[in-house]
């Protein structure tokens, strides 16, 4: 069926004839016919990674294939979405070993963006947790493969963007939880040097994220809340909580209506939320134990949120720089601020060390902003795209619309043999997308 | 009545949605379809979420002599059997090829009945039990567009309104189900219109509603019961002169 579609930056949108598949052999019927398409799930990357003329929408390609509760093992169909796995494993004793801020994704995008979460330091990404999975390749066989057993389809496919096949099931590694409860403390930061301090000193905490205030000039710069998470004991709960300490939340929503007007959102109103944001915390440091919802998902409580940045979309910028290069973090800020684009509260969190083929993080911190589209903002983009290589950092393929090919060959050192490998697996183009043509991933 | 399910064409999006629906409510279900290894992943997706029992059963309905055996085969026989099943090819094509007339004829009638009679004869001895059936409001008049598939289903609406008739002496309890448009992969190359089409999911809800209700005749959504009054209503000289 031709529809319109866009991910969640809204930007940008496309025709495209979708076509759904229940079956296996619907899939491979289509794979055997079709040239030219994308697989695609619930379309939460930002930008255009799953977005082509002739998209493969795995959504309703979405069972529970099986689930061992005594070893904490999943496997399920690439369709399936992470706010449904939640229920059948959490009441089990178990959690998902990364997840993103956003459960409304599909094993399938996990596994393609190779997403991380607030553990990444200490956990790695969503790729170090599988075992094995399924791959519908260009000459629509099933490529079964793991990390050690056609381990270069299995790399390329990990952030590989689709472009290695359809991948078609996930065999995962569960994490053990003994409540579906997470201790929080929040610390307040006044600037970016306590903020960095701050990371340093509570790398210990399994989960970590800081929200910053992007606009904020002067002694402020760089003020931060840093929100640090461990899975509760059934001890640290409170007593009303201690005799059902795996509920599930109910997990209810409200809807974002209509698209914001874009005017709404100027370094005023955003000044004035972040003031808000920063001020509603009123002591340094809070304790307290809260449902894992609120703790890693506290925006999908408003459906539809993207509609608040207007109907021309906008941008998730997010880059990762190398330890060292803090001063580079610093001088992209200060460009941020100094531009006074307008954006919510930034996100920002320090990577462990990791090294795969094409996956976005690396040791370093890492930033990602929202800025609405407005007239002028590529170009300055572009000038951020130069900072971030002079600093030895690189951008995340999942939230990007924009880059050049050169930003992506500079950041990504491997980005050769990953291209070698998608020149094996799909030597016609069959899986291309807006974005795999706009960076030389596939043919045009 | 024991809370287990028979869905026939359970394969179908349909089938799918109302699996879902009964295995939510907390029943066991018995899926049947023509080619029951396609619903493996859908076994251990209903049994894991929901902590249900699901059995499948290989069911070729245009195989009438061996369905009545199937049925009687079961050790456990589920108290509710809902007949999903149905086959729509275009209505020309139907028309050139004998096969396929057949096709539509048995898996849209002769297969549903002959399996219906075997159910409804326990039913009638057990005195308890509820069949549901698919038609299609296609059934209500014969249209040039498909009218091959609509007779087979208009055959089946008259099926299920003499069993029910029959079996209300019984307290066995027959539902009739007259969907209109649901956006399925059966109807994904056509352009439906929005208000008048229902999801598989609401669907099944309707069909889970009306079995508790004890409803006769449903349509998913309300407008198509006035629809379908107007359209019979018109004269026959002025009908076949329609292009409908």
């Amino acid at each position: 069926m031709k529809k319109i579609i866009a991910n969640w930056g809204n930007y940008p949108s496309i025709e495209s004839d979708e076509k759904t598949f229940s079956f296996p052999e619907d899939l491979a019927t289509y794979v055997g016919r079709e040239d030219r398409f994308i697989a695609r799930g619930y379309g939460r990357c930002y930008g255009d990674a799953s977005l082509a003329a002739k998209t493969v929408c795995t959504l309703q390609y979405n069972k529970v294939l099986s689930f061992d509760t005594k070893e904490g093992i999943f496997e399920c169909q690439s369709g399936l979405t992470l706010d449904k796995i939640l229920p059948i494993i959490v009441p089990k004793g178990w959690f998902l070993p990364v997840t993103p801020g956003t459960k409304f994704i599909t094993v399938g995008g996990a596994v393609g963006s190779d997403v991380h979460g607030k553990n990444h330091h200490v956990d790695g990404c969503f790729s170090a947790h599988v075992m094995e999975m399924d791959i519908t390749g260009h000459d629509g066989e099933t490529h079964t493969c793991t990390p050690d057993d056609k381990a270069d389809l299995f790399w390329a496919t990990c952030g590989g963007m689709g472009l290695t096949g359809v991948i078609t099931r996930v065999k995962f590694r569960l994490k053990k939880i003994e409540t579906s409860y997470i201790r929080q403390k929040q610390l307040k930061a006044k600037n970016l040097d306590e903020i960095l301090r701050l990371f340093e000193e509570n790398k210990q905490y399994t989960y970590s994220v800081a929200w910053i205030d992007c606009l904020k000039k002067g002694k402020g710069f760089g003020r931060s809340i840093l929100i640090l998470g461990e899975h509760a004991s059934v001890e640290d709960l409170p007593a009303g909580k201690k005799e059902k300490p795996l509920a599930v939340p109910s997990g209810k929503q409200i809807n974002f209506p209509f698209n914001l007007p874009s005017f709404v959102l100027n370094k005023f109103t955003v000044k004035v939320f972040n003031f808000l944001f920063y001020g509603k915390n009123m002591k340094r440091e809070i304790n307290n134990v809260v449902s894992y919802e609120p703790f890693f998902y506290p925006l999908d409580a408003i459906l539809n949120w993207n509609r608040g940045y207007g109907k021309k979309g906008f941008i998730q910028y997010q880059f990762v720089l190398p330890l060292e290069s803090k001063n580079g973090l610093v001088e992209i800020l200060h460009r941020i601020s100094d531009k006074g684009i307008g954006s919510f509260l930034a996100v920002l969190k320090v990577f462990g060390p990791q090294d795969d083929l094409i996956s976005f993080p690396k040791e370093g911190y890492t930033l990602a902003l929202d800025i609405p589209v407005r007239n002028g903002l590529m170009p300055f983009l572009d000038e951020l795209d130069a900072l971030v290589l002079q600093h030895g950092g690189r951008l995340y393929m999942s939230k990007d619309a924009r880059m050049k090919p050169e930003i992506l060959e500079k950041g990504y050192p491997r980005l050769d043999e990953f291209k070698s490998i998608i020149r094996k697996y799909n030597p016609e183009s069959k899986f291309s997308s807006l974005q795999s043509e706009r960076l030389n991933l596939t043919s045009r | 009545m024991e809370k287990y399910v028979f869905i026939i064409g359970a394969t179908s999006d349909i089938g799918m949605a109302i699996a879902e629906k009964y295995a939510r409510e907390g029943y066991d279900l018995l899926l049947g379809a023509r080619k029951s290894e396609r619903l493996l992943p859908a076994q251990s997706d209903l049994q894991i979420r929901f902590g249900i029992r699901c059995n499948l059963l290989e069911l070729d309905l245009s195989q009438t002599a061996t369905l009545a055996a199937a049925w009687n085969s079961l050790e456990r026989k589920p108290g509710i059997s809902i007949c999903v099943a149905g086959y729509m090819q275009d209505n020309d094509e139907v028309l050139r090829d004998t096969n396929a007339t057949l096709q539509t004829i048995e898996s849209n009638f002769t297969g549903p009945v002959t399996l219906l009679n075997a159910i409804a004869l326990d039913y009638l001895k057990n005195g308890t039990g509820v069949i549901a059936g698919f038609s299609s409001v296609a059934g209500l008049r014969g249209r040039q567009s498909n009218f091959i598939y609509g007779s087979a289903k208009a055959g089946f609406i008259a099926y299920l309104s003499g069993l029910r008739n029959k079996l209300f002496h019984h307290q066995v309890h027959v539902l009739t189900v007259l969907p209109g448009f649901v956006y399925t992969k059966m109807t994904a190359h056509l352009a439906l219109p929005g208000l008048l089409t229902a999801t598989p999911a609401q669907v099944a809800n309707a069909v889970f509603t009306g079995i508790r209700k004890k409803k006769n005749v449903i349509y998913v959504k309300w407008f198509w019961k006035w629809i379908m009054c107007i359209i019979r209503m018109i004269p026959e000289f002025m009908f076949k002169k329609k292009k409908l």
